[in-house]
Formats: C-alpha cells, structure tokens, sequence
C-alpha cells in the first residue's frame, strides 16, 4: 500500500518535506522502542511505529532504508532531527494516538508484519 | 568480488529519483529565460511569424513591462478559423487569453506540474519574487530539465562507482585492502549511525552486494552505537575491505567488559536508565552483530577496553569468542563477511591471521 494511504487513513503529521507519498509503497510493519530490536527486526520498505522521537530513528531508519517512522503518543523530534531526515530522505510522520490502535489499524488496513 | 552483480536496484533508484527531482528542481533552473513576447497591440500575423521564425508556440503578452495575457498557438488557429489567412490583422488582444496561470520561479517543478495536470494551459509564465517575468515553462521544459538533472547526476555516481570498483583489478600487489577508518566520540549520540552509513555507501560504490553492505551497516551501527554509550573516551571503527572478505572492527581503551560471555547473551546490558530511555540498551547489540557477520571475536580486557572483530559473510554463522589474557589489550571486537564463502581454506588462513 502507498504511504499516501496510510496517511490519510491514519491522519497522520507529516513532519518531513512533502514527497510524492502515492509513489512510495510500505511493504510491512514493525513496532518497538528499542533501536537494536528495530534493526533485527525492521524490514526494508517497512513502515517502524515507536514512540522513541531522538536523531537516531533518522540513522536506523536510513540504514534500514525504511519507508516511513511514524511517531505516536505525539512525541516530537526537535528541528534538528528533521532536517537530519530530510537529508536521508527519510520520511517521518507523527500522530497523538497510542502505538497500539496504530499498528491495529495498519493491520487491518492490509500491512502485516511482511 | 563478485563484479558483474553491482547494484541491483539501480533501476528502481532512476525512478525514485525521477520523483525526488520533481521535489528539488527550481521552475528557474527548467524554464526558458528571457522568452519571446509580443505585446497587445501586435496583429495576429505578426504572432504568426514570431511562433514560426521562433520555432514556438506560445508566448507571454506585456503592455508597459507588464504581464497582461499569453497567447498560444490554439488561439492562433481560433483566428484563423474566425478570419482566414488573409484577415489575420485583428490584434493580440483580441484573441489572448487573459486569465493567466502563473508559477514562481523558486517553486519546485512539481507545483508546474500539478498545474499542468489540474489545468488545461500548455505554458506558464514564470514570475520572481518581485513579480517581474522571468521566464516560461513546458512540459518540454520539465522532461529537458529532469534528463539533463538525472544524467548528470547518474553520470556522477556511475563514475564514482566505476573508478571504486576497478580499484581491486587496476592495483597488482600480493594483496590488497582497503581500509576506511572513523574516530567514534563517547557520547555522541547525535551523529551515531554516521560512519555505518558512510561504510555502507562505500561498499556499494565497490560493487557489493546490497545485502552483504545492509549486513555490514548493520553490524558497524551496534558497535559504533557500543562505543557511543559504553565506552571511557570513544573508539575507532576499522574497516578493511578486500576482494574476497570484509574485515570490521572497533577498538576502545576501556573500561572493558567484565564477562564477555555474558555481554553475549541476548537481553543482557549494563546500559543505564536514561540510554535505555532513548531506545538504547537493549541489550541486542553484539547478538545482532553476531547474526549479521560470519565471524566475530570480542576480545576485552576489564578496566582496559575492548576490542570486537567482525567479518561479514554469506552463510555461515560461525562464530567465536575470545577473551585477551593479555593485559593491557584493552576491547577489540572484530567482525567478518566473507564475499565468496567457498573457500574455506581462506577462511581459515584468515582466522589465523587475525588472530591476536
């Protein structure tokens, strides 16, 4: 599914720079808050749900070249984070609501854990 | 080094970046500059030479330096039709289209290009930030721009990668490696990742398999993340790359760590609260870094450092741990991937050979 979709559907903060999000696809998900758990178990063009909010997210998420973050619990990255992410290219969206009803509603939208 | 399966997602990546260049690409750096205009009261043979001569099919009307109209080659033939060839002596204002769409020259191509997609208007007059016309742009424009963008910068990396990877075959010595090294700061949680992404790149433009090079950035982030949080003044990350392995490891002078089996066991950390808070400390570091490489050795001397040993390979899963009798070794933790797993007497020779 498009990364576009899951957006709308979640009503999701886009803290990045725009992009094309109906031309990036999220193939799978993951959720933890512990980097080294992501990086074993994160997929690529997976879609990572953490609450964790620090410059970090940016590296693992690069390495891992993952789709997209979205942050819940409205945690929120300071600027320096984000530019940082701009400059990876990494995509990271943000929203007020639990790790749980997030991962449950991109469940039931289609995107299993790949 | 397996020379013939370089990259394999490049296609992929030219179509990613067809869209990332949509994003980065200024109007101004696309468009025609300083484009032919014709003004209200020209007459509509007049336009009819200009669009010929010039070779176009539209062009921008100003009265008085200013922008009052656009009129193209459609409201050319729509004059034609009203009056024949012979009449075209009604003017420009007649038959130009008033209504104009603009765009602003420091806007990325993409908002031309919604424009062009939500409307039906074939140019846009290009304005600055003082309003003044400075341009027009195409779709013509926009597919020039993009080619010229993205060749240039394919052309860039293809280069960069063409020259890393013949590095191996050009040189003729008994052996040869090359070694990138990185200085990692105690405490640096800011550019932590940075020299696992510089290594990852580096390996690519060698020619690595994508998955071997996702391995290797992997295993460098934990160990780099290690020296980060664990260590008394930083470390460095070594990373010898040759033909037929890849040869990673850091080193720190101290503390060192107390029970290196123990560090070994998956969930185990002496991470404290605050580095757990931030997502560190899992405790899934060296055990990620061990399924990531085909060999490893960590070797610590407590109150001293340590020093950790990885090659990353293909299949195997091999690993072992050594513990430094040596005082004053201090940590070192190294890691291997071996590129062509088959030779194992290689394999061997180099276990020896780096051993400590």
């Amino acid at each position: 599914m498009t990364l576009q979709e899951i957006i709308d559907r979640l009503n999701l903060t886009v803290l990045t720079q725009n992009k094309d999000f109906d031309r990036i696809t999220a193939t799978s998900g993951y959720t933890s808050d512990l980097l080294s758990c992501v990086m074993s178990g994160a997929q690529k063009k997976g879609v990572w749900i953490t609450l964790q909010s620090h410059s970090n997210i940016v590296a693992v998420a690069a390495l891992l070249e993952l789709s997209a973050v979205i942050i819940t619990e409205g945690a929120t990255p300071d600027p320096a984070t984000i530019t940082r992410a701009n400059e990876e290219e990494i995509t990271l969206l943000s929203t007020p609501e639990f790790t749980y009803p997030v991962v449950g509603k991109l469940w039931e939208m289609g995107l299993k854990s790949g | 080094m397996p020379q013939q399966k370089v990259i394999t997602d490049e296609s992929a990546g030219v179509i990613t970046r067809v869209e990332e260049l949509a994003y980065e690409l200024k109007i101004e750096e696309a468009m025609t500059r300083d484009p032919n205009v014709v003004n209200p009261r020209m007459q509509m043979k007049e336009v009819l030479e200009l669009f010929r001569d010039k070779q176009i099919s539209g062009a921008p009307v100003v009265s008085s330096g200013k922008l009052v109209g656009i009129i193209s080659i459609e409201d050319l033939i729509r004059a034609l039709r009203d009056l024949g060839r012979r009449e075209l002596s009604a003017s420009v204002a007649d038959y130009m289209t008033r209504e104009i769409i603009t765009v602003n020259s420091y806007d990325s191509i993409i908002e031309a290009l919604k424009l062009f997609s939500k409307t039906r208007v074939g140019r846009l007059p290009v304005i600055n930030e003082a309003g003044q016309l400075v341009g027009i742009i195409t779709k013509g424009d926009i597919t020039r721009g993009l080619m010229d963008a993205l060749q240039h910068d394919y052309q860039a990396e293809e280069v960069r990668r063409y020259r890393a990877s013949h590095l191996f075959q050009d040189i003729i010595s008994d052996r040869t490696s090359l070694i990138l090294r990185y200085r990692i700061k105690q405490g640096d949680f800011v550019h932590g990742g940075a020299a696992s992404s510089n290594i990852k790149r580096a390996l690519l433009r060698l020619g690595a398999d994508p998955q071997i090079a996702r391995r290797c950035g992997i295993a460098i982030y934990e160990a780099e993340i290690n020296l980060i949080i664990h260590t008394t003044n930083g470390g460095e990350v070594r990373v010898e790359i040759e033909p037929h392995q890849i040869l990673m490891e850091t080193r720190d002078d101290g503390p060192g760590i107390e029970d290196v089996e123990l560090a070994m066991k998956p969930g185990y950390s002496t991470a404290t609260a605050e580095i757990r808070e931030l997502g560190f400390g899992a405790g899934m570091g060296l055990y990620n870094i061990r399924n990531c490489v085909d060999e490893m050795q960590l070797e610590s001397t407590p109150a001293k450092g340590t020093r950790l040993v990885m090659v990353p390979g293909n299949d195997s899963k091999e690993w072992e741990l050594s513990r430094a009798t040596t005082p004053g070794q201090g940590t070192r933790l190294t890691m291997k991937i071996y590129l062509h797993p088959q030779k194992t007497t290689e394999k061997n020779h180099q276990q020896k050979e780096n051993a400590p």
